[in-house]
């Protein structure tokens, strides 16, 4: 029976690795065309790094990316310790508040920000994606800074201020550092939300500005080259490692010591 | 809390008026105001915006004067090909989630009673690493996979070199393939968490009392792991109806669902109150899913406690 489980196992992994295996696979295959046999290349990757179009769109991914990592898990950090050390009136209708941007599907939240953003005025392009990307990560912040919070006790803080110190002093000097990994992870997920972000990003481009991700769609719908399997191979990769990093730092087990 | 005892007294009008320090409230007022204010201007005065536009009688563009309507709402019966459209995306709907429940469960019993300590965790983050990748170039990925001539066909042919091609890339089941690779992950996650806290104790006790491996599933383990397949269920269900990328990427001509009906309203047709009233349908359907199910969930809970 275990034998059985495990080689089901083993099935599941194969489903979920193999399209992507050979996806990368044919980003080093000679032909144009995806024909097989398979013949060794990279000339795929070196067309790439002369594709003015999608490397300002991945420069345009990281940046935002990297902007709505820092902005989110500012807001988010902040958030969460008030939900958590906090008396606050309403507290389960604020946390219920965060699951909209989560539970609507991304379509109908994209299509609003299109129409909202419009009629106001922001319009479309960087600004306008930020916005977008910020409110979508914000929420997975709170949750995942809320848990850490969770596991530092709060007394720690409380013998803090009794020994005279302020309570902000003893925010900064006590739970903060026990936090860090918490924050840190969070960044890491906030970033990886904002680089895989599709659907939003697609409503609010620009044809000026786009994501990676908006121009990979825009070429696969024109007629996809190997090109594409190359920088497709290229954002797997990244976000995959980012990913790997985030559940090393925010392993549940790492938290549990520092109590 | 003692940590409320703390900050009340500050909270108190006499603490506001004791000094120059700033009442309580405002700090975590303060500290909560990035947060909501953001989400406010972000996404939900976007959906009220949206829920005004969706009565308009057309894009409001230029001077024409806006007119408020029900038309679009009525769409389904003045369109009546949009009752095919919707239809076509509940069973693409219900496919996936039927087929994620099934495989997800089976994987989520697998890895909690067949797997330990290390080999578990790293199994665990190998499977929902696929989760968090850019679930486009997923999608981009079954193309090179199902494609005339592609991977599948490949393969196929190195069996029975003198048979057509079995590519189905530009079908239905082509559609429900990859969104089941897109949630698969979700499902296995929400169902392993419901079994891994199942005693051993509870398993075999039922193998003592004579239990066959069937009942053991039918009678235990699926009742007590349907939290998470609700969870799960709902989790999958509600994005695969709001999806677009892939009907188009992997269905082609045949892949036109409620999501690329809408998402033509906004970027190609034009008429953004007719995709408005359409979104606030499907939300009005996903909400009576929730309510629907929250009330199966809370039995549930108060059933097992």
């Amino acid at each position: 029976m275990k034998a059985l489980a495990r080689f089901y196992l083993l099935a599941i992994l194969v489903f979920l690795y193999l399209p992507i295996m050979v996806m990368m696979a044919m980003g080093f295959n000679d032909s144009a065309l995806y024909e097989l046999p398979f013949r060794f290349t990279t000339r795929w990757y070196v067309a790439l790094s002369g594709n003015d179009q999608l490397i300002s769109a991945g420069i345009n991914s990281i940046v935002i990316a990297l902007i709505t990592a820092v902005l989110a898990t500012l807001a988010g950090t902040m958030a969460a310790v008030a939900l958590d050390r906090r008396a606050v009136r309403g507290r389960t209708l604020l946390q219920l508040l965060l699951l909209p941007p989560i539970a609507i599907p991304w379509l109908i939240t994209g299509t609003a920000m299109l129409v909202f953003f419009f009629w106001t005025g922001i319009g479309r392009g960087m600004h306008a994606l930020l916005i977008g990307h910020v409110a979508l990560a914000i929420p997975y912040v709170v949750l995942v800074v809320g848990t850490g919070l969770r596991t530092i006790r709060s007394d720690l803080e409380e013998a803090a201020i009794s020994l005279g110190s302020t309570p902000l002093h003893a925010f900064f000097a006590v739970t903060l550092p026990l936090l860090t990994p918490s924050i840190l992870g969070a960044a890491l997920f906030a970033f990886a939300v904002s680089l895989d972000q599709f659907v939003i990003s697609y409503f609010l481009s620009t044809p000026g500005f786009a994501t990676l991700p908006v121009q990979i769609y825009s070429a696969i719908r024109k007629g996809f080259t190997p090109e594409i399997n190359a920088i497709s191979t290229i954002l797997l990769v990244g976000s995959m490692s980012v990913i790997v990093v985030f559940a090393i730092f925010a392993r549940p087990g790492g938290a549990r010591d520092k109590r | 809390m003692p940590a409320d005892a703390i900050i009340r007294p500050a909270a108190s009008p006499s603490g506001a008026a004791a000094g120059h320090r700033l009442p309580s409230w405002f700090a975590t007022a303060a500290l909560l105001m990035p947060t909501y204010g953001w989400l406010l201007i972000a996404v939900f005065l976007p959906l009220c915006t949206m829920l005004v536009f969706s009565f308009m009688n057309a894009t409001p563009m230029g001077r024409a004067p806006i007119v408020f309507t029900l038309k679009h709402y009525k769409a389904f019966i003045t369109q009546p090909y949009l009752v095919g459209i919707a239809w076509d995306s509940l069973v693409i709907g219900f496919w996936t989630t039927f087929l994620c429940a099934v495989l997800g469960f089976f994987a989520a019993l697998a890895l909690a009673r067949a797997t330990i300590g290390r080999a578990r965790e790293t199994l665990l983050i190998l499977i929902l690493l696929p989760f968090w990748t850019n679930g486009l170039v997923r999608v981009f990925s079954w193309t090179m996979v199902l494609r005339e001539g592609g991977f599948l066909d490949t393969l196929w042919h190195a069996l029975l070199p003198e048979a057509g091609s079995i590519g189905f890339l530009y079908t239905r089941p082509a559609i429900v393939l990859g969104l089941v690779h897109g949630y698969l992950p979700y499902m296995i996650l929400t169902c392993y968490i419901a079994l891994v806290t199942i005693d051993d104790a509870i398993i075999e006790a039922a193998q003592s009392l004579g239990a066959r491996w069937w009942t053991i599933l039918t009678r235990v383990l699926v009742p007590l792991a349907l939290p998470g397949l609700t969870t799960g269920a709902i989790l999958t269900f509600v994005p695969v109806i709001g999806s677009f990328m892939e009907p188009r990427i992997l269905g082609g001509r045949v892949g036109v669902t409620m999501g690329t009906v809408i998402e033509d309203q906004f970027t190609q047709a034009f008429n953004w109150p007719l995709g408005a009233a359409l979104s606030f349908t499907m939300l009005a359907v996903i909400l009576a899913i929730f309510a629907t199910f929250s009330g199966v969930l809370r039995r549930n809970a108060g059933g097992v406690a």
